[in-house]
């Protein structure tokens, strides 16, 4: 990998991972857009709660299961969730970019 | 704007979820022709980057919030189809791992925010870049609006989904939608704006507009 590319990723995940895991703790926990319209409107209720979903998720809600603090629980998740995304997205295109050049070999 | 199980009915279940598997699909084809040495890092950096600003939500009016969309800036950084396959990572990990949209609407979300945002977004952008004046400050200005845009239209959308299915009347949804989501988008624009500034001014290769060998930036 070009150097270039080590840096992108390095200062990109850098930046990505203080929004994740430090920005996020003070992040508005107000409802967002369409959840207040749906509040406002009267169709709130309608939302089903999927339980296999909610069980299967292994961190609902943005908040690491088992931790007190706060800060920790949300700052977790959000590092996880980060570099997860990070490594599927990343992932993927290493793949199709691999499939590519084996098709051109 | 992500939608949760048990508002949509499954005909906008069925039509939005095609529309999204042909996109993704698209994007794949799309990313096996355009994918350059530097696009791979990329697409894992603008995913994170998404992901993490997307828990940023910032305070609008009247106890409300709205946060970071980021489908305009994938489809500007990668093209519409790219973006798209972005889009689809980061709510696809949203709904599985942290019980953020639900499973059944997860085909509408990507539909509302990743096939809709992008393609606004990318239209909206090229059609600007050709009015604005040349170089960065039409550039961001372009960058700007579209962000706006993609975020305005995609809850004009999202609004239409609902009313199809028969949760909310379209006369109700619609405006609501359309208000907040015109604040929440000078929050897109906003973040959008400083992140490709930051990019043009680090590596302004990586934005088409700005590099003189284009990649990446037909749909």
């Amino acid at each position: 990998m070009s150097k270039k590319a080590k840096i992108l990723i390095i200062g990109g995940l850098a930046i990505s991972l203080v929004l994740g895991g430090v920005v996020s703790y003070f992040a508005s926990s107000h409802p967002d857009g369409l959840e207040w319209v749906a509040e406002e409107k009267g169709f709130l209720d309608k939302a089903e709660e999927n339980e296999t979903q909610s069980e299967m998720a292994p961190i609902p809600d943005y908040e690491m299961p088992g931790i007190e603090s706060d800060f920790a629980k949300v700052s977790i998740a959000g590092v996880i969730g980060t570099l997860l995304t990070f490594a599927v997205a990343f992932g993927i295109a290493s793949l199709i970019k691999r499939r590519k050049q084996a098709a051109t070999a | 704007m992500h939608i949760p199980d048990g508002f949509l009915s499954m005909p906008v279940i069925a039509g939005t979820t095609a529309v999204s598997i042909a996109a993704c699909g698209a994007g794949v084809i799309r990313a096996k022709k355009d994918l350059g040495e530097q696009q791979v890092p990329l697409l894992g950096v603008t995913a994170a980057f998404i992901f993490a600003a997307q828990m940023l939500n910032f305070p609008v009016l009247g106890g409300t919030s709205g946060h970071f969309g980021g489908a305009a800036l994938a489809a500007i950084l990668l093209g519409p189809l790219m973006a798209v396959l972005v889009m689809a990572v980061v709510l696809v990990i949203q709904a599985l791992v942290f019980f953020d949209g639900g499973i059944t609407a997860l085909g509408a979300n990507v539909f509302t925010l990743g096939v809709t945002a992008a393609f606004v977004g990318w239209g909206t952008y090229k059609g600007l870049l050709k009015v604005f004046p040349k170089g960065r400050a039409g550039l961001l200005g372009a960058t700007a609006v579209s962000a706006w845009i993609s975020i305005f239209v995609a809850s004009g959308v999202c609004a239409l989904e609902l009313s199809l299915s028969g949760t909310v009347p379209l006369d109700v949804a619609l405006p609501a939608m359309l208000g907040v989501h015109s604040l929440i988008g000078i929050g897109e624009a906003l973040i959008t704006t400083a992140v490709v500034a930051t990019v043009a001014a680090a590596r302004p290769d990586l934005i088409p507009a700005l590099s003189r060998e284009p990649q990446g930036v037909t749909a």
